[in-house]
């Protein structure tokens, strides 16, 4: 038996434990290459319809196209903009109710009971409601980000408060702070790291909200984008909008662990 | 016989720093009561270092937590220097089992925190900080952060951060309980030196005999379910001699008494 073959073997498989580097970042590319190598083979030999799904280097082509154009741009610029108001607002009153529920138990009697029930109803339902009550507009797109966000943040960022330890808090009053010191000088510096992977998962919900807010009315955006492809069978842009969403989600992920590690490089166990 | 527990001596009550009396903490659930005290009473001089033994469950951390402010008495009387302990105060410091270090807080300014709140100024901060730094052996490290630093210095950061604010008291929850062996029989050590340099009154917590008999000048064993003082035991025998320990006999002795005490 061929030992240091099977060594490896049984260190790739072990459980929770590192993995070499460079396997890690084969099993990555491996499954890029295997995602395009079937994507590839089922629309070259034409096993699938060109029509539903179209070669990858005719998306690549269209992709590099629409980059070329202006309008496009615009698409991606409105889209961004509404997703960055949506969970700006939901941030704004979000992130402070949140704090108060997790730090005060009567404060949490107010909101957490309503945000549980209100979150469960789906964003995307309140869409006609929205509409009768705010149009079609910005505001209406911007709303239904919000709904969609808010009320998800509401309840993390409460929990993320609920966590720190009390220990921390005991230890701040014996070294004489009182309870608004406590609030502004221990429990929003410890909630801090936290709250940006929280507000890092909602602007991946908002996202997801964009799209379906502007599926039903709007005249631009990435989502519309989609929408009109879908309308004249174009397949090719229907994958361009989905793959450039992805991109604008990847780089705003990427900038918050960039964030996140160079505002708190205090965190144990790193980011 | 060697007398280990001698008759209650009349203490001048200008000594006295800490005065409990009566002291009964009843925690109520929704369908029972848990009687976690019962008329605990108990006293501790000026500058004395004393320690609360008993096993985990025994109510030892509530009676600090209630010296504290932390937590109320459901009757009782608690003093500290002839006041009624109301709230937490800075003249309690308390050095907890968890480590409770601001992570986002460098070891200095971990350490400046209370004094900040007090609005010292940061020269003067700064003195002090650098004292007390001194004092548990931490000037190398007054920029690191928490998680650079090991169990044994995190303790050490909370002990320097209590005395930068020269409590009258000093209240230690079991400080040591979550470190390995050799760390624990280093920090005893310095916890004395430190003590007999800045001559705070301490009182300390712990499951473990060796080490209440290795600090303390007087221990209470207590008695769990409901949590209550067994005995009070003069424990300032000189036993030891610069940390070893010499006089084999006497201490074996007296950890025999306690064991027997704990087991009923």
């Amino acid at each position: 038996m061929n030992l240091p073959k099977n060594k490896t073997i049984r260190s790739l498989t072990s459980i929770r434990e590192e993995v070499p580097k460079k396997w890690y970042l084969f099993g990555v590319c491996i499954t890029f290459l295997l995602l395009f190598l079937f994507w590839g083979g089922f629309s070259f030999i034409n096993i699938v319809d060109e029509v539903f799904l179209p070669t990858p280097n005719a998306v690549v082509f269209s992709l590099a196209h629409s980059f070329g154009s202006p309008e496009f741009w615009e698409h991606i610029g409105i889209s961004v903009y509404r997703v960055f108001m949506g969970f700006l607002l939901a941030c704004v009153i979000g992130i402070p109710l949140g704090i108060l529920a997790g730090t005060f138990k009567f404060a949490e009697s107010f909101i957490l009971p309503m945000s549980e029930f209100i979150r469960y109803m789906p964003a995307a339902a309140f869409i006609p409601l929205i509409m009768v009550w705010a149009g079609i507009g910005e505001t209406a797109k911007i709303l239904v980000i919000f709904i969609g966000c808010f009320f998800q943040l509401i309840l993390m960022v409460a929990d993320d408060t609920n966590r720190i330890s009390k220990d921390l808090l005991y230890a701040s009053y014996t070294l004489g702070a009182n309870r608004t010191q406590v609030i502004f000088k221990v429990i929003i510096p410890a909630l801090l790291p936290k709250l940006m992977t929280t507000l890092r998962l909602i602007m991946g919900w908002a996202w997801t909200y964009l799209v379906v807010a502007e599926l039903v009315a709007a005249n631009n955006g990435l989502g519309y984008f989609i929408m009109k492809a879908q309308r004249f069978l174009d397949t090719e842009s229907i994958f361009v909008g989905i793959i450039v969403i992805g991109l604008l989600g990847l780089i705003i992920d990427r900038a918050f662990a960039i964030a996140n590690k160079k505002l708190f490089p205090w965190v144990e166990g790193g980011n | 016989m060697v007398t280990i527990v001698q008759p209650k001596v009349v203490v001048d009550p200008v000594d006295i720093e800490i005065e409990i009396s009566g002291l009964s903490k009843i925690y109520e659930t929704k369908n029972n009561t848990f009687q976690a005290l019962e008329d605990v009473s108990l006293y501790v001089k000026n500058e004395e270092f004393v320690s609360i033994l008993g096993p985990s469950g025994c109510g030892k951390s509530t009676i600090l937590r209630i010296l504290a402010g932390l937590e109320e008495a459901t009757s009782g009387s608690v003093k500290v220097a002839g006041e009624e302990v109301q709230g937490p105060s800075v003249k309690r410091g308390m050095v907890f089992q968890s480590y409770t270090l601001f992570p986002w807080l460098t070891v200095r300014e971990n350490i400046e925190f209370g004094l900040k709140l007090k609005g010292v100024s940061s020269k003067e901060r700064k003195d002090i900080s650098d004292k007390y730094l001194e004092l548990v052996g931490l000037e190398r490290f007054a920029n690191s952060y928490g998680k650079e630093l090991s169990g044994g210095m995190k303790q050490r950061v909370a002990i320097a951060r209590s005395l930068a604010n020269s409590p009258e008291v000093l209240l230690m929850d079991e400080p040591f309980g979550a470190l390995d062996a050799q760390t624990k029989q280093s920090m005893q050590q310095l916890l004395l030196d430190i003590w007999k340099k800045e001559k705070t009154t301490i009182v300390f917590i712990t499951h473990d005999i060796d080490e209440s008999i290795f600090l303390s000048q007087r221990i209470y064993v207590m008695d769990a379910r409901p949590g209550k003082i067994k005995e009070e035991i003069n424990a300032d025998l000189q036993l030891f001699k610069n940390g070893e320990l010499v006089e084999v006999d006497r201490f074996m002795k007296l950890k025999k008494h306690i064991i027997t005490l704990l087991k009923h």
